[in-house]
């Protein structure tokens, strides 16, 4: 942004901005609040829903304040009558076409657009009523993970720009026009049919609930009261920094023993924790990296791909199966924390607790929407059945919390239950975009050379941050006699989060210009802090105090490397032998399938 | 030519650059009449842009059809001066002659009937276009035999 600073007046108080504000940020300066639609701090500006509309003293026409960059002595007015007036005007043409079944949407009481229809006391239609005219809105629940009612759609676009701007991917886009005009995918396909990855970043972003997750929510409820089941839940790592939000709390409360402590009070048999099987990743796929270093180096195995990247994002996985299935063999074939926790739970949990495995329901809380496609994909029931019945995301959660009639705030904090609830600070970090590199670094650095990572208290601080592309790397130093073949080598990193960046990065890959050994991908911005399934809004902010409390969370953890996880060892010594051994390579690891993204 | 061909072609000529996607879209319906799945996949892959966005793009302007065609395109103009100039007698006659209504197509593939918005000619309507060519004054015969006359030139 420029140096130079442009006076202007906003409600008759003086205000400096640099040249190339926009109107919308210079009077969040003064604190006066300009309502928004189209809007978002994470997209570029659009223009297209006129809310924002303010007052310029000499011009006949409202301009659209997020849209106009402040000039020299220019005078505004945001709140005139005229404002007001067109405003209101606005909100019900809006309206006009918004299926207003607002108590029966997910998004009631944390919806914009109903926000501003209260606060503008906008009640029946004043122009006709074109939801109930229009035969075009038909709900699309082809996927597993997101449903889209056109019928809610106020053609804002933000979900459009998502896509495109923040994930590369383009599922949805404007098609047609004039009053034909509607958000769609190629060709009005079904939603399962087409690009779209399931991440929910445009879920996140949508200021109606025209985009929604899937609800498993009633069938999580029938599980628990069906006296015949055993009903089990694994808790994300990023959802314990994020559940306080729609619970009332600020940003940035780390919540994890009240939400063990909710879910006991809801009803779930047994609170176990995916940080668990997140330390067991980093076992799985630190030794598939080190196994993939060792053929490429000693062994010249031209079949062996590099650089590994990992998996545990579905959202990338189904990405990158999409727009490069020739590098799938570069995936790692460790399943995501999820899914070997899914595995688990009806092999090894069972035969510990001598339940039978099609008593147990195995539920999940998840930041993620494309968990919920995930746990339905094909190839998850290595343990005979669906590993992982329902995904709930941490929206869902809190619906839950308050649907239970719990006083979070009150709640006494609570342990995860055992077996599989044990984890370290290395699982936590998943949560964050650049925590499964250093987890994994913190686990293969030490296999390796029997001495912990050259970093101040085991923070790799360089691969830390919101950068959309991160590049670090470790000189490995001190190998036993094992891995001699790795002394002195610089392992070379690279991280990527949001699926464009993602996306620049493979790309790269792809066209033989990277060299590097490890990449960590993670499809949403931030990681899955910052969730397609996370409390709505997210932005920069939000997702910055999120991992703040991830890393606080990690660093006041005992444990803090995967390796150290005690259950994860007994889980080796009693049921899975070694890593990449014949029953991990059976429930821990999968494989992809190449998927046409033209 | 398939249309793989046909895309690479027009490729070829106008560029890989996001502005490309019109001329390659048109070039397509010129050729095609209009533009297959195949062929809004094929221009998606070589332009590098997402599918959904070469259908966005093509499902906004009402003469990149993404539904199939005949090879005579007909388009009646249905605005406010044609209207009052009796278009709805040279829709009349065009439906009778080639036996099918507007918005279908013949069972040979030779044509297919449309109206279109205000085609610029309002000082001599009732007019209509065929594929690119402009047919001003009409009146009920006079459409039929331009018709009549596509039907001998086409093979």
């Amino acid at each position: 942004m420029s140096e130079y600073l442009v006076n202007l007046k906003i409600n008759d108080l003086s205000v400096s901005v640099p040249e190339g504000t926009t109107i919308l940020d210079a009077a969040k300066k003064l604190n006066f609040r300009i309502p928004t639609l189209c809007h978002h701090p994470d997209l570029t500006v659009a223009g297209n829903c006129r809310v924002c509309v303010v007052e310029q003293k000499g011009s006949r026409a409202l301009v659209a304040s997020c849209a106009t960059p402040v000039s020299e002595g220019m005078e505004i007015f945001t709140n005139s009558r005229k404002v007001r007036d067109a405003r209101k005007n606005v909100i019900e043409l809006l309206l006009s076409e918004h299926n207003a079944d607002c108590t029966k949407c997910f998004k009631n009481g944390n919806c914009e657009l109903q926000d501003l229809a209260s606060e503008y006391r906008v009640g029946d239609h004043v122009f006709i009523d074109l939801v109930k005219t229009s035969a075009r809105h038909e709900i699309d629940i082809s996927s597993p993970a997101i449903q889209k009612d056109d019928s809610k759609c106020i053609r804002c676009q933000r979900c459009v720009r998502t896509c495109h701007e923040i994930q590369h991917v383009s599922a949805l886009a404007v098609v047609n026009k004039g009053e034909h005009q509607a958000i769609s995918t190629f060709l009005n396909k079904p939603m399962n049919d087409v690009v779209c990855t399931n991440c929910g970043q445009c879920i996140n972003r949508c200021p109606t609930g025209a985009l929604a997750e899937r609800s498993y929510l009633d069938q999580v409820w029938d599980m628990i009261n069906d006296e015949t089941k055993h009903v089990i839940v694994q808790t994300a790592p990023a959802v314990r920094v994020a559940l306080a939000e729609p619970l009332g709390f600020d940003p940035g409360n780390r919540v994890t023993h009240k939400m063990v402590s909710a879910l006991k009070h809801i009803g779930f048999d047994s609170v176990l924790d995916t940080d668990f099987t997140a330390d067991l990743t980093i076992m799985e796929e630190g030794t598939e990296l080190l196994t993939r270093l060792k053929k490429a180096l000693v062994d010249g195995d031209k079949s062996v791909k590099l650089p590994m990247t990992t998996s545990c994002s579905p959202g990338w996985v189904k990405f990158i199966e999409h727009t490069y299935p020739s590098l799938l063999d570069n995936v790692s074939t460790c399943k995501s924390p999820q899914q070997m926790f899914g595995a688990l739970a009806k092999t090894y949990y069972a035969q510990k607790k001598g339940l039978k495995a099609q008593d147990i329901v195995s539920v999940s809380i998840m930041p993620c929407t494309a968990k919920k496609y995930e746990a339905d994909r094909p190839e998850m029931r290595d343990s005979g059945y669906k590993d992982v019945d329902y995904v709930l995301t941490t929206r869902e959660l809190a619906m839950m919390i308050k649907q239970a009639g719990i006083d979070f705030e009150s709640l006494p904090d609570m342990e995860y239950d055992r077996i599989m609830g044990d984890s370290t600070g290395a699982a936590v970090i998943f949560g964050a975009t650049g925590g499964v590199m250093e987890a994994a670094l913190r686990t293969a650095y030490e296999i390796v050379t029997g001495s912990e990572v050259p970093f101040k208290n085991l923070d790799i601080l360089p691969v830390r941050g919101f950068e959309g592309v991160r590049e670090a790397s470790v000189t490995i130093d001190g190998c036993t006699p094992e891995w001699s073949f790795l002394e002195g080598v610089e392992l070379k990193c690279a991280i990527a989060h949001g699926l464009e960046n993602a996306y620049q990065l493979m790309k790269a890959v792809y066209e033989g210009k990277a060299n590097y050994h490890f990449i960590e991908i993670m499809a949403c911005p931030g990681g899955c802090l910052g969730g397609g399934g996370q409390p709505i809004p997210t932005n920069e902010e939000i997702r910055s105090k999120r991992a703040q409390a991830i890393y606080a969370e990690d660093s006041g953890l005992p444990l803090r490397k995967s390796h150290d996880n005690p259950e994860v060892q007994q889980l080796y010594k009693e049921f899975l032998g070694a890593p990449l051994g014949h029953k991990s390579h059976t429930l821990l690891h999968t494989h992809y399938k190449g998927r046409k993204r033209y | 030519m398939t249309v793989k061909e046909l895309v690479n072609e027009l490729v070829e000529k106008h560029g890989t650059t996001h502005n490309s996607l019109m001329p390659v879209l048109q070039g397509v319906v010129q050729q095609e009449r209009y533009l297959s799945e195949e062929a809004m996949l094929t221009i998606a892959e070589a332009l590098d842009i997402s599918a959904a966005e070469v259908y966005g793009t093509a499902s906004f302007y009402t003469f990149l059809d993404t539904v199939p065609r005949g090879k005579n395109v007909i388009r009646v103009c249905k605005t406010i001066s044609c209207h009052m100039q009796g278009k709805d007698e040279i829709i009349q006659a065009l439906e009778d002659a080639l036996k099918i209504k507007v918005g279908e197509t013949t069972d040979n593939k030779r044509f297919t009937l449309l109206t279109a918005n205000c085609l610029g000619w309002c000082h001599k309507g009732p007019v209509m276009l065929v594929n690119d060519e402009v047919y001003p004054e009409l009146t009920p015969q006079k459409a039929v035999e331009i018709i009549q006359e596509y039907e001998r030139n086409t093979k």
